[in-house]
């Protein structure tokens, strides 16, 4: 084993009134980051947490003198090793980069280059800048292939990025980036884009490398119970300002700051609060799925022998991770995939399986939200115009009349009834998913089908959406279908859930009923993938998994 | 600079001066035009004087008389053509968007084999078969160009089709008009007249082109291209005269490609920032 | 891959048995009785009965067709209706002109304008970019006949450089040829170059916007290894493609720019057919367009699945 450079000792990183600026198409100055200063020693990670927005992959990146095309570093100094990373040259840049400081992407099949091979990839910084020869880099490479548990270490390399899966090839850039032994990693989000039952694994395979070669590491993440399992202290970001910094225990368990305090109290409920009691407050149901089978083209069933029902006023939760056909589900109950085999029934009435030929009544009583909501409102419409147009279509009211009906729909979802002129643009995200739901409320239906509509939303926001929505069945009645991959989602807005593996449903009931034992192993996994805030979460369900062998 | 929202760029003002200038100077020239385009006034190639702006042509008539009648028929007949093509096109296009399957098939399979060739050898072998005149060409340009306008107007539509404002309408049992109405077509109309100036500017070119090849406008009508033709002998011999004309055919398209710019950039900026 | 490759050569075929269907379509039977089409004004009874047994019109479409192509597959594509030789004879010498000088002209246009444009991309934003934008708004703006002409006016007659007429004759050197045919080389150059230029930035300002580049870029390469090695393999498939349209432009090109040198090439030789209504001599002026144009589109259609790693390493 090669070693490059000694393993640096004491602090390596000192960040001081980091000031980050962009400017806009129009020419103006924004402040990205604002006066952040943090330290960093060896060995020591700190996670970056905040919504989108808050600047912790710019802050991650401008430790590798780096800002995205149209952001400058206008302030502030970044000390590596105690010289300032701004006065480097493009010379200085190129040996810092890679060398002293790696950076880890949140989506590694878009940061693989295509056209060479993992291995060449994996080996180019330490090839290029002179660190080793072939021969060492080929026998590193394999040593780190290992220690991050892929399959085949010897061979893996020899692989294009196509022909690996996503958890692997989200662990090969970790390799990628420890193979010049840097003394400073900075992970972005990487494992966001994987499925729990993935997450895990990466993520134990991150701790252990971060472990073992007791490298400094900024761990930047939305997720608080991720940076829970991971970081030593944690920074909350808010807006490109520093909220509060401190150890994680203290962070996650006394947070100081009411922001921090929303935050953390925010994912306690996700993990912890009681689950929605099963009311079932209608006798029969309003909408029954009877043994459908669905595809796409082709043969392969994407939706295989599932059954659910739906009474009035309960909310059930599809849940599963991507491919499990959960989505397909609700394009089948609306008919926009006409089912092959089975029956939907809607109020005990067969639903015809294309949307074309079912009744303006019936398309009327089940309504659709949708994941997300700036392509789900026609950008050249206001308010009034897309709020309106249901009520309408379906009630033949006049204009006047409409317009006071969208403004009854605008105060039930909390908006102010001036936004009734405004465009979908003029709004923010959550404002956004609002007048989703406005629009589909108008109808007055019997069922709601929410198509992950808070999975592009930040935490604060979606839990307000949920809110909203538990107050508006309480109103109306209203039924939701709520397909998600969330299970803190699920805990707290549904009173029932089935949950669906490669097109099939392995369990479905009372939500309290299916989260608790005795589980079926696919519900068993998926909830004890789902990470927790307790720190040693994460070592706790390793050592589980390897028991149970 | 803007106005109700608009920005408006000094390229976006010059393009538009230009072809102002171009498409007045065409429409008006029974009454702006100095002189008779058709009739002899002086000898061979007379410089410009006074009398005579752009001097006198190969036998004698006043240059820019004749590029003013001359616009008519260079701007009438690609306008022509492009409309025709924007009829076929976009009909087309949207259908093959919309309703899929074999109609999409069909039309994009049959947008192929014509792509397949250059369109001038299309042209050039439409000709041979049915003959020349102004009909013809603008017949032919319009038909080929209508499968460029088809492939735009279906890929935008297709873009548009697939969000889910659109599926939102058809969940709640809208007719087909008003989702092309209302949702569709709205979002597809900044990419499409874009490509409206940009057509226009091929066909422009396309008529001079066979015009100047002498398979366009016959005399004694003259446009830009076959003005040119008829006086490129004195090319060689050091007189720059006969190009003014073609000089008039690169100011048009300057013009309109400037404003196709300018829509183009308009369209890829968002309007706005959230509030 | 293979079966991908064959599908291609397959549909190539396809589309140029299509598209010479389409042209005989167009030129004798869609216009209706062609005999007097073609005659117009001399139709008298006789000429037109000799014009008809001359194309075989007394018999069904499709028959004179199959005939046709398996006469244009042998190299016979009938006798020219303006000077009664075989068209194959006519078109011979100027096919091999009009080849010339497209081969002139795309050997110094393609890899001048593909080396531009990646400069161009390198060097977004500077002056040397907006540069290659406006050139690129001036050459789609004129008409070829005009860019030709300007350069007679000064590179022929204002310094007397090279001359206006592209003439030259089979005993001349080599190098006299290049000369001779250097303006209209030049003019079809200038014409495409602007495209392509524009069109290979655009291609590898894409392929710079990928998070893999930002990634080489966040392990300190060094630019230039950042284009060569990260940016070029990716961005070879449209840039291939970028090479086969403009080869297109040139094609029409051609046909101009002949027209303008007085350059007694294939193009001309066609658009006299047009005027004169000679059938046979612009079916296979159509006919050797289209073979040439539909084989180098499916050229690039192979180098471009050859070039791209997914297709070259499936799973």
């Amino acid at each position: 084993m090669a070693q490059v450079r000694p393993k640096a000792e004491g602090q390596i990183l000192d960040v001081r009134n980091l000031r980050i600026e962009a400017v806009t198409e129009t020419g103006q100055r924004v402040t990205l980051i604002d006066d952040i200063s943090f330290t960093l020693n060896a060995g020591e990670v700190l996670g970056l947490i905040g919504e989108s927005g808050a600047g912790k992959s710019t802050i991650g990146l401008s430790t590798l003198a780096y800002a995205r095309t149209g952001c400058q570093i206008t302030g502030g100094q970044i000390m590596l090793h105690g010289s300032d990373l701004r006065g480097l040259s493009v010379r200085g840049r190129q040996s810092l980069r890679g060398v002293k400081v790696a950076y880890i992407a949140q989506s590694a099949a878009a940061a693989f280059n295509p056209a060479h091979t993992i291995f060449d990839q994996v080996a180019e910084v330490a090839l290029k800048h002179g660190l080793m020869n072939r021969a060492q880099v080929r026998m590193d490479a394999i040593r780190l292939f290992r220690e991050l548990d892929l399959p085949n270490p010897d061979v893996f390399g020899k692989r294009y990025p196509h022909q690996v899966s996503g958890g692997q090839l989200q662990r090969a850039m970790a390799a990628m980036a420890m193979i010049a032994k840097p003394d400073l990693l900075v992970f972005d989000e990487p494992t966001t884009a994987l499925d729990v039952t993935t997450q895990v694994e990466v993520l134990a395979s991150f701790k252990k490398l971060i472990r073992e070669h007791r490298t400094a590491a900024l761990y930047i993440t939305h997720d608080l119970a991720v940076v829970a399992q991971i970081a030593d202290r944690i920074m909350v970001l808010r807006g490109g300002k520093m909220v509060e910094q401190g150890t994680a225990t203290q962070i996650l368990q006394q947070p100081g700051m009411d922001y921090t305090r929303m935050l953390v109290a925010e994912r306690v409920a996700a993990e912890q609060s009681r689950f929605v009691e099963d009311h079932a407050a209608g006798d029969r149901p309003v909408l029954e799925v009877k043994n459908v089978v669905a595809a796409y083209r082709g043969t392969v069933n994407v939706i295989d022998d599932v059954s659910i029902d739906v009474r009035r006023g309960d909310t059930l939760a599809i849940v599963g991770e991507s491919g499990s056909g959960k989505s397909t589900l609700a394009r089948v109950i609306v008919g926009l995939l006409p089912r092959r085999q089975g029956d939907v029934l809607f109020d005990a009435a067969s639903l015809k399986p294309r949307l074309q030929d079912r009744s303006k009544e019936q398309l009327r009583r089940i309504q659709m939200i949708y994941q997300m909501p700036d392509v789900a409102l026609n950008p050249r419409q206001t308010l009034l115009d897309i709020i309106g147009r249901p009520v309408q279509f379906y009630f033949g009211k006049r204009r006047a009349e409409v317009r006071v009906r969208v403004e009854e729909l605008l105060q039930q979802i909390d908006l102010p009834p001036d936004y009734i002129k405004r465009r979908p643009h003029e709004l923010s995200g959550g404002q956004k998913q609002r007048v989703c739901i406005a629009r589909a409320l108008a109808a007055e239906p019997d069922i709601i089908i929410c198509d992950e509509i808070t999975s592009a939303l930040d935490p604060l926001v979606a839990d307000e959406i949920l809110r909203l929505l538990r107050r508006i069945q309480d109103d109306t009645g209203v039924a939701f279908l709520f397909i998600t991959h969330d299970l803190g989602t699920v805990r707290r807005i549904a009173n029932k859930v089935a949950v669906m593996l490669k097109g099939k449903m392995v369990a479905n009931g009372p939500t309290e009923q299916v989260f608790s034992p005795p589980f079926h192993p696919y519900t068993e996994l998926l909830l004890s993938s789902v990470p927790e805030m307790r720190p040693d979460w994460l070592d706790e369900v390793l050592s589980r998994r390897r028991k149970a062998g | 600079m803007r106005v109700g929202g608009i920005r408006i760029t000094l390229t976006a003002i010059i393009g538009t001066l230009i072809i102002l200038a171009c498409v007045g100077g065409a429409i008006l020239a029974p009454w702006v035009a100095p002189h008779d385009p058709n009739l002899p006034m002086g000898g061979r190639w007379d410089p410009p004087s006074p009398e005579h702006w752009l001097g006198l042509d190969q036998i004698g008539r006043d240059m820019f008389s004749r590029i003013l009648y001359g616009g008519r028929i260079s701007i009438g007949l690609a306008m022509l053509a492009t409309i025709l093509a924007f009829v076929v096109g976009v009909v087309t296009g949207l259908a093959a968007a919309i309703f899929g399957g074999w109609i999409d098939m069909l039309f994009s399979r049959v947008a192929d084999v014509v792509l397949s060739i250059p369109n001038l050898m299309w042209a050039l072998i439409i000709l041979s078969g049915f003959g020349t005149g102004a009909t013809i060409i603008v017949l032919t340009i319009g038909s080929l160009y209508s499968v460029y306008v088809f492939r735009v107007a279906r890929s935008v539509a297709m873009n548009v089709v697939v969000l889910e404002y659109v599926e939102a309408a058809r969940l709640r049992g809208e007719g087909l008009m008003w989702v092309i109405l209302r949702e569709i077509l709205p979002n597809a109309l900044p990419p499409l007249a874009a490509e409206f100036g940009l057509r226009f500017c091929f066909a422009f070119l396309f008529v001079a082109a066979l015009s100047f090849l002498g398979l366009g406008v016959q005399p004694p009508d003259a446009d830009w291209g076959s003005m040119v033709k008829e006086s490129a002998l004195a090319i060689p011999a050091g007189i720059a005269a006969p190009l003014y004309p073609a000089a008039a055919i690169a100011l048009l398209t300057i013009g309109v490609n400037m404003v196709v710019d300018w829509l183009l950039s308009m369209y890829s900026r968002p309007q706005g920032e959230n509030a | 891959m293979l079966k991908l490759l064959g599908q291609r050569l397959v549909l190539g075929i396809l589309t140029l048995i299509l598209v010479s269907a389409l042209i005989f379509a167009v030129t004798e039977w869609l216009p209706g009785d062609i005999a007097t089409n073609i005659l117009g004004q001399q139709a008298t009874p006789e000429n037109v009965a000799a014009i008809r047994a001359e194309l075989g019109l007394d018999r069904p479409p499709y028959e004179r067709y199959v005939e046709w192509l398996r006469g244009a597959v042998d190299g016979d594509f009938g006798t020219s209706l303006a000077n009664k030789r075989p068209v194959a004879d006519v078109i011979g010498p100027r096919l091999w002109n009009t080849l010339f000088l497209a081969a002139y002209a795309a050997l110094i246009a393609v890899p001048l304008s593909v080396f531009l444009g990646i400069l161009a991309a390198i060097y977004r934003n500077s002056i040397y970019d907006r540069l290659v934008n406006i050139s690129t708004l001036a050459a789609i703006s004129m008409p070829e006949f005009f860019i030709g002409y300007i350069l007679i006016l000064f590179l022929a007659v204002q310094f007397r450089w090279f001359p206006a007429i592209a003439t030259f004759k089979p005993e001349q050197t080599f190098t006299q040829h290049l000369y001779a045919t250097f303006l209209p080389m030049l003019t079809l150059v200038l014409v495409v170059i602007a495209h392509m230029m524009r069109m290979t930035r655009t291609s590898v300002l894409t392929v710079m916007a990928s998070p893999y580049i930002e990634m080489a870029l966040l392990k300190g390469l060094s630019k230039a290894r950042i284009v060569v090695r990260h940016a070029l393999p990716n961005a070879m498939a449209p840039i291939i493609n970028v090479i086969a349209l403009n080869l297109a432009y040139l094609i029409v090109g051609v046909v101009v720019v002949e027209a303008v040198f007085t350059y007694n090439g294939l193009g001309r030789l066609m658009v006299d057919a047009v005027s004169k209504r000679d059938v046979p001599v612009v079916q296979a002026c159509g006919l050797i367009f289209a073979v040439v144009f539909i084989g180098l589109n499916l050229i690039a259609d192979v180098l471009s699945i050859l070039s791209n790693p997914r297709l070259r390493h499936p799973r």
